[in-house]
């Protein structure tokens, strides 16, 4: 298990690298997405429309943080749960995407996405809210402001501490961790 | 007679809420303590370590612990001798969690179940509070509260058993649940396993039975035994913490069990998140 330093956009070069079980620490401009901004932006996709941020390279963190308090850029901001997501990122990763942050398994489609567009499913520690706001700089919601925590966010992250998931080989942290750990009677 | 201001109950339900937002109670911060010390897979252990971090940042610089700053869900006992000055109980337990959660820069997640609609304009910020009333004997208003996060609940079922499924059906089941959970509840998770009553009792059981302390016995030995042995069972899942592999994938296993129908054996099984935000006060 290696650790990383990316920076945003990410390439396919950063991506093949990475192996389910490594660390990395991700720098750089990301956005943030939930199920009612994906749905929307499927459909500019699937309508051939301008997506209010450029997909290539791109990553998608799966979050709705809490209010701001004064001074801050952002609240509480941990991961919320991927399989919502299952849905739509196998065309976020088609059209562009090179990884997205969450946590809980995904589908089948989704690792099929990972291998054959080189996307990465990373996952962040869930609960620790206040941790991960704090590795955010700056934020500002660049569309669906009508969706409130769901809103598009255009954050800057620092040394934002992930885990590689799924990896553009066909690797799942999941099932890898849980069969070396389980015990069978 | 005593009366109790209804502004009384409001400052109190407010603070609890705004405490239990940032300040992980000790109960759990020790249990996780210990399971990082125990747990085997140095990839859990990080995340524990980060788990760990994350409640101190959160209790020094008051921030919320997670995003999910959950429903506010309330068992209230209320004395059968007093009374509420000035309005309604529920209404002034409702006015406090708005406070708290406003106040405390907590997320308003409560929504129409269909359009999605976030209800703080209309209804409430964060309302309506899940609120579950008993009366009992005395002059005082006991209230436990717990932040209820939407990952755990997600995951959480309730099934009625015929009677010969027995202990080995309930334990089966609970692993069941667990297993297919994976990740997904943000491990490492406390399990309230509610045990007999009706379909609703024992969902309702499920649910208080996480508002125990970790680390506490159940005073009935057998139930304790019962609790040891699933803890036991789901540890050996493998599922670790958030369900990247590993020793420790549950704290504790909470039972409250009651008598039931002679034709049925309800289960519910309701699961907690690591950030098990509770805590009690009495007024």
């Amino acid at each position: 298990m290696a650790t990383y330093t990316l920076t945003t956009p990410l390439t396919s070069e950063d991506t093949k690298q990475l192996v389910a079980g490594d660390t990395v620490l991700l720098n750089g401009t990301i956005f943030t997405a939930r199920d009612a901004a994906h749905k929307r932006l499927v459909e500019l996709i699937e309508k051939g429309e301008e997506l209010p941020f450029d997909l290539e390279g791109s990553v998608i963190y799966f979050v709705g943080p809490t209010p701001p308090k004064p001074g801050d850029p952002i609240g509480s901001a941990g991961p919320t749960t991927s399989y919502r997501m299952d849905s739509y990122s196998p065309t976020m990763l088609k059209n562009g995407s090179k990884g997205m942050i969450g946590k809980g398994k995904r589908d089948q489609a989704v690792k099929d996405a990972c291998v054959k567009y080189d996307g990465i499913y990373f996952g962040a520690t869930g609960g620790a809210g206040a941790l991960l706001g704090k590795k955010i700089t700056s934020a500002e919601v660049i569309a669906y402001p009508e969706l409130g925590p769901e809103a598009v966010r255009k954050i800057t992250v620092v040394d934002f501490p992930v885990t590689v998931i799924n990896d553009t080989h066909g690797n799942d942290l999941y099932q890898m961790g849980r069969e070396q750990y389980e015990v069978k009677d | 007679m005593r009366e109790i201001e209804f502004d009384v109950v409001v400052k109190a339900v407010r603070d609890i809420i705004v405490h239990c937002g940032t300040d992980l109670p000790k109960d759990t911060y020790d249990a996780l303590e210990e399971a990082m010390e125990k747990e085997a897979s140095p990839v859990s252990k990080e995340v524990i370590r980060q788990i760990l971090e994350n409640a101190n940042i959160a209790k020094d610089e008051k921030r919320p612990l997670c995003q999910d700053t959950g429903l506010a869900v309330f068992f209230v006992n209320v004395g059968d001798e007093v009374r509420i000055k000035g309005g309604l109980l529920r209404d002034a337990i409702n006015k406090g969690t708005e406070q708290g959660y406003t106040e405390a820069y907590l997320r308003a997640s409560t929504c129409e179940p269909f359009s999605r609609a976030n209800l703080k304009d209309t209804v409430g910020y964060n309302l309506p509070a899940i609120i579950h009333f008993d009366i009992v004997a005395g002059d005082k208003i006991d209230i436990e509260y717990a932040a209820k996060g939407g990952g755990s609940e997600n995951v959480s079922r309730a099934r009625v058993f015929p009677p010969a499924a027995g202990k080995e059906g309930i334990i089966n089941y609970v692993k069941e649940v667990i297993s297919d959970a994976g990740g997904n509840p943000c491990p490492p998770i406390t399990v309230g396993v509610g045990i007999g009553g009706t379909f609703e009792k024992a969902c309702i059981s499920s649910k208080h039975a996480l508002f125990r302390d970790i680390g506490s016995v159940h005073p009935d030995p057998e139930m304790a035994e019962m609790e040891k042995e699933i803890l036991d069972e789901i540890n050996k899942l493998g599922i670790g913490a958030m369900g990247m592999g590993g020793t420790k994938t549950a704290l504790a296993v909470h039972i409250e069990s009651n008598p039931c129908h002679i034709a049925s054996l309800p289960v519910s099984v309701n699961v907690q998140c690591h950030s098990s935000r509770h805590t009690h006060i009495t007024i």
